[in-house]
C-alpha cells in the first residue's frame, strides 16, 4: 500500500501545469478569478485550445481520439486544471452524448459526429428531464413516433443546460408505450437544434440566471438514422453513461481548490479588521470540510486504484456524488458566511465581461458567493437526486 | 498508487480474521472479559506465539517489522472482534515508548518480555486535571543520589490492574505543561509506595486510578533521556490513536453489518423493516460513514509509512472522522436494532460503548479538530 505518484506521474503533473500556465488562454482565467462568467465564445476558444493540445477527451478510447491517460493521470489534469483556477470541461458532448455514439452507434454516426465533439465544432446538450419526469425519469412523455424513414417528435423537455448556445440536444423520447416496463419503450435520439418546431424558452434560477432552459418539441421532424443504438434501448444506454461519470461528480480537484483559497482569504485582514483565521467557531468549519473534502479525495483515490488494476469500481465509488455535491454545498456555505455584508449586493452589471467588480463593492469572491451558495443548491438535485442516490446505494450496494 | 496489501500483510490480516471467527465468538469474549484479569491469559500467549505481539517491532527487537499500515490490519480486525486481550496497553503503547527511547539493556529486560507474553505493561499516560493534554504532567520525580523519587497520581491507566511494568510520564523540570522537563520512568507495580486501585471500564475492559507516594526508582529505569521523554510519548500516543482509529472502522463495519442483517430479518407491519425508505437511507449513511472513515484510515496508515509531512494532520482528521462518524453509526445501529439494541445480551450493544470509550481515548472529536483548526490547513 502507498500512495506515492510515479516518476512519470510527476512529469506528466508538471507538463499539465505548465500547459495551463502557458499556453491555456490567460485572458479567460483572468475572468475566471475575477468572477466574470465566460460568454459563448470564449468557452468555444478553450475548448478548442485543449482540443489542439491533444486532450480534449480523457475520457474515450485513444481510437476515437482520447487521451488514453491512466485513471492517475485523469486525476493529475482535473487536480491541476482545478488548480489553475481554469473552467471545467462542458460535459454533454465529449462527457456524454460521445461515449453513448461511440459504444452504441453506427459506424456512419461515429464518422458524422465523434470529430465535430471533440474539436468542439458542435455544442451539444441534454434532454432528459420533462415537467413530470424528474426524479422519475422512467415516466417521460416526449414521443417519437415513426413515420417511414424519419421520427416525429413531440412534447417537451426541461432542466436544459445551456440549450440557449446548443447547435444539437440528445433526447431521451418514448417510442413505444405498449410496453411491461416503463424502461423499455424508451429510445436515445440525437435532434438538429436548428429546424422548424424547435423552440427554447429560458429558465431564470435563484441567482438571477438563465442556466437552463425549457425546450418544446412541435412536430419535429428526425430521419432515422438519428437514432442511436436500437428502439427501445434508450434508457440502458442512459444508465451505462451515469455509471462511467460517477467519478466526475466527487469534484474533488474544485473543492481542493476552493477550501485553499478559503484559508487564505481567512488569513486577510481587511483594513486592519479582525482576521477570520481568529474565529475559532468558523475555523472549526473549515477544518472539518477539510477532512471530509479527503475522505472524498482518497475515496475517489481507491476507486481510481482499482479501475487501474483493471477491476470494476467498487461499491465505495457509488457515495462520490453524495459526498461530493454535500461538499460543495458546504464550502458554499462557508463563502457565503466569509463575505459577511458584502454577500449581499446583488450586482447584475458584474456579469458584464470587464466589469470592474472590486472597485464597487470589494473583492469579486465576496460578491459572488451569496449568488454561487443559491445556484449551487442545484448539484444535490440534478443528475439522480441525492435521495435518488441513496435509493441506488441500498438497492444495489447493501441489498436492501 | 496502490491500496492493496501485499502479501505479508494479507496473510496477518487472514490469520488474525480466522482467529476471529473460528475462536472468539462474542459469548466467548463476554466470557473472558468477565472473567480475571479482564481477559484470557491463553490467549494472550496465543497472540505472542503467533507473533502478532511483534508487530510493530524491527527485526532487530526481536519484531515483525511492521509499520502503520500492519497496526492498521491488526487493529481493524482485533476490533471487528471486540477482543479484549490487552493488546493496545502492550504492544502499542508501551512497545511504542520503548522501541523508541529504551536502551538495549531496558529492551532486552522489557520489550523481550513483553513481546513473548511474559510481562504485562501500559503507560500511564492520563492525569486528572490534563483532560488530552499529553503534555500536561504534574506527577514530579526529583533526584535522590543514585535513584528518583515520584509522586503523583495517574488515572484511567489501561491495563493497570494486571501490569507489571508501567511507564510513568513524571516532570523533572519546567512547569506543568512544557513538553521539555517530561522524563518516562519503568516502574514496577510492586515498587514500594505505588497503589493500584483497578476498575472495569463500560466497554468492558480494565484499567486503574494509579498513586505514587515516594516511590524510589532506580536511574536505571529512565527511559531515553532525562527531561526528554515528550517525543516518545507523542509518537506512542500517535500510534495509539492510528490503532484504535482503525479498531473504531473494524467496530463500525460490523455494526453496519449486523444493522443489515437485522433490518432484512426483523418483520414488523407484515413487511421486512428494510423495506422502509427511512431506514434504507439511514443504512446508507452508516455505510457511507464507514467507507470515508477507511478512506482516511488508508491516507493515514500510508502518510505516517512515508513519514510525510502531512502524517500529523492525518492522525487528527483521521481520529475525529471516527469520533463522529462511529458516534453515529453506534447510535444509528442501536436504533435500528429497536429494543434490542438496548439489552446487555446484544453485542451490538457492546460494539457501540467500545467506540463511545474509543471517541474518548487520546483526544475526542473537538480536540482533534481544535489541532487542525489552528495549524495551517491544507
Amino acid at each position: 500500500m502507498n500512495v506515492t505518484f510515479s516518476a512519470e506521474d510527476l512529469e506528466f503533473r508538471d507538463e499539465v501545469r505548465k500547459y495551463f500556465e502557458t499556453e491555456f488562454p490567460q485572458d479567460i482565467l483572468d475572468k475566471r478569478n475575477r468572477g466574470i462568467p465566460l460568454p459563448r465564445e470564449d468557452v468555444v476558444r478553450w475548448h478548442k485550445n485543449i482540443y489542439e493540445k491533444g486532450w480534449a477527451a480523457a475520457n474515450w478510447p485513444t481510437e476515437y481520439g482520447g487521451t488514453g491517460w491512466t485513471p492517475v493521470q485523469k486525476y493529475i489534469f482535473a487536480d491541476e486544471q482545478a488548480r489553475a483556477n481554469a473552467p471545467v470541461f462542458l460535459t454533454f458532448g465529449v462527457g456524454m452524448v460521445g461515449p453513448v455514439i461511440y459504444t452504441y452507434g453506427s459506424e456512419e454516426q461515429k464518422r458524422r459526429f465523434l470529430p465535430d465533439i471533440l474539436e468542439f465544432n458542435t455544442w451539444w446538450c441534454q434532454g432528459y428531464s420533462e415537467s413530470g419526469a424528474g426524479s422519475d425519469l422512467a415516466s417521460l412523455k416526449t414521443r417519437a413516433d415513426l413515420n417511414g424513414d424519419h421520427y416525429v417528435i413531440n412534447g417537451s423537455k426541461t432542466w436544459n443546460t445551456l440549450g440557449q448556445y446548443a447547435d444539437w440536444i440528445f433526447c431521451l423520447v418514448r417510442t413505444n408505450t405498449d410496453v411491461a416496463r416503463r424502461q423499455e419503450g424508451i429510445s436515445f435520439v440525437l435532434i438538429d437544434m436548428k429546424q422548424p418546431g424547435v423552440t427554447i424558452k429560458p429558465i431564470v434560477l435563484l441567482d438571477g440566471e438563465h442556466e437552463v432552459n425549457e425546450i418544446f418539441f412541435d412536430n419535429v421532424k428526425i430521419p432515422v438514422d438519428n437514432l442511436v443504438g436500437e428502439e427501445g434501448k434508450g434508457w440502458t444506454y442512459g444508465k451505462v453513461l451515469l455509471q462511467h461519470e460517477r467519478t466526475a461528480a466527487a469534484h474533488v480537484a474544485r473543492s481542493k481548490y476552493n477550501l485553499r483559497r478559503l484559508r487564505t482569504l481567512a488569513g486577510e485582514s481587511i483594513d486592519g479588521g479582525a482576521r477570520l483565521a481568529d474565529d475559532k467557531i468558523f475555523m472549526r468549519k473549515v477544518a472539518a470540510a477539510e477532512i471530509e473534502l479527503k475522505a472524498l479525495e482518497y475515496t475517489e483515490l481507491r476507486t481510481l486504484a482499482s479501475i487501474s488494476s483493471g477491476k470494476a469500481p467498487g461499491p465505495e465509488s457509488s457515495i462520490l456524488k453524495i459526498a461530493g455535491t454535500d461538499l460543495i454545498q458546504r464550502i458554499d456555505s462557508l463563502y457565503l458566511e466569509a463575505s459577511g455584508y458584502y454577500a449581499l449586493p446583488y450586482v447584475r452589471d458584474q456579469y458584464v465581461p470587464d466589469f470592474p467588480a472590486a472597485d464597487y463593492v470589494g473583492e469579486g469572491t465576496e460578491t459572488t458567493s451569496a449568488l454561487s451558495y443559491f445556484n449551487n443548491r442545484k448539484h444535490t438535485i440534478f443528475a439522480g437526486s441525492n435521495e435518488i442516490q441513496k435509493n441506488i446505494i441500498a438497492k444495489h450496494v447493501l441489498g436492501l | 498508487m496502490d491500496f492493496e496489501l501485499n502479501e505479508i500483510q494479507a496473510m496477518l490480516a487472514d490469520s488474525i480474521e480466522k482467529f476471529v471467527v473460528n475462536d472468539y465468538d462474542f459469548e466467548t469474549r463476554q466470557k473472558y472479559a468477565s472473567s480475571e484479569p479482564g481477559y484470557s491469559k491463553d490467549v494472550w500467549q496465543t497472540f505472542a506465539e503467533l507473533g502478532w505481539t511483534a508487530v510493530p517491532f524491527s527485526e532487530d527487537d526481536g519484531g515483525f517489522d511492521g509499520g502503520p499500515v500492519e497496526m492498521m490490519v491488526v487493529m481493524e480486525r482485533l476490533g471487528r472482534g471486540l477482543v479484549v486481550e490487552p493488546y493496545l496497553a502492550n504492544v502499542v503503547l508501551a512497545g511504542g515508548v520503548l522501541r523508541r527511547a529504551a536502551s538495549d539493556a531496558q529492551k532486552a529486560d522489557w520489550l523481550q518480555s513483553m513481546i513473548a507474553g511474559e510481562l504485562q505493561t501500559t503507560v500511564a499516560f492520563v492525569e486528572r486535571q490534563a483532560r488530552y493534554e499529553v503534555n500536561d504532567v504534574s506527577t514530579a520525580a526529583t533526584k535522590d543520589g543514585d535513584s528518583w523519587v515520584l509522586n503523583g497520581a495517574k488515572g484511567y491507566v489501561l491495563n493497570g490492574d494486571t501490569a507489571q511494568l508501567m511507564i510513568i510520564p513524571a516532570r523533572t523540570s519546567g512547569d506543568q505543561s512544557d513538553r521539555n522537563g517530561i522524563t518516562l520512568f519503568g516502574v514496577t507495580t510492586d515498587s514500594e509506595g505505588v497503589s493500584v486501585r483497578g476498575y472495569e471500564t463500560v466497554d468492558g475492559l480494565r484499567a486503574a486510578e494509579v498513586s505514587l507516594r515516594n516511590v524510589s526508582i532506580s536511574a536505571d529505569n529512565v527511559i531515553g533521556e532525562v527531561g526528554e521523554g515528550y517525543a516518545a510519548l507523542e509518537g506512542a500516543i500517535s500510534d495509539a490513536t492510528l490503532a484504535v482509529s482503525a479498531e473504531a472502522i473494524g467496530i463500525m463495519t460490523v455494526l453496519t453489518e449486523k444493522t443489515i442483517e437485522y433490518a432484512k430479518s426483523r418483520v414488523q407491519f407484515g413487511v421486512p423493516i428494510s423495506s422502509f425508505q427511512a431506514l434504507q437511507h439511514r443504512m446508507v449513511e452508516m455505510y457511507t460513514a464507514c467507507e470515508q472513515s477507511r478512506s482516511l484510515m488508508m491516507w493515514a496508515a500510508m502518510t505516517i509509512a512515508d513519514d510525510n509531512e502531512e502524517s500529523t494532520r492525518a492522525v487528527h482528521s483521521l481520529k475525529y472522522q471516527v469520533g463522529v462518524a462511529g458516534t453515529r453509526v453506534g447510535e444509528e445501529a442501536v436504533q435500528i436494532h429497536g429494543g434490542m439494541g438496548v439489552t446487555w445480551d446484544l453485542d451490538v450493544a457492546h460494539y457501540f460503548k467500545r467506540l463511545t470509550a474509543i471517541n474518548v481515548l487520546f483526544g475526542n472529536a473537538d480536540w482533534h479538530l481544535d489541532q487542525l483548526s489552528t495549524e495551517s490547513g491544507s
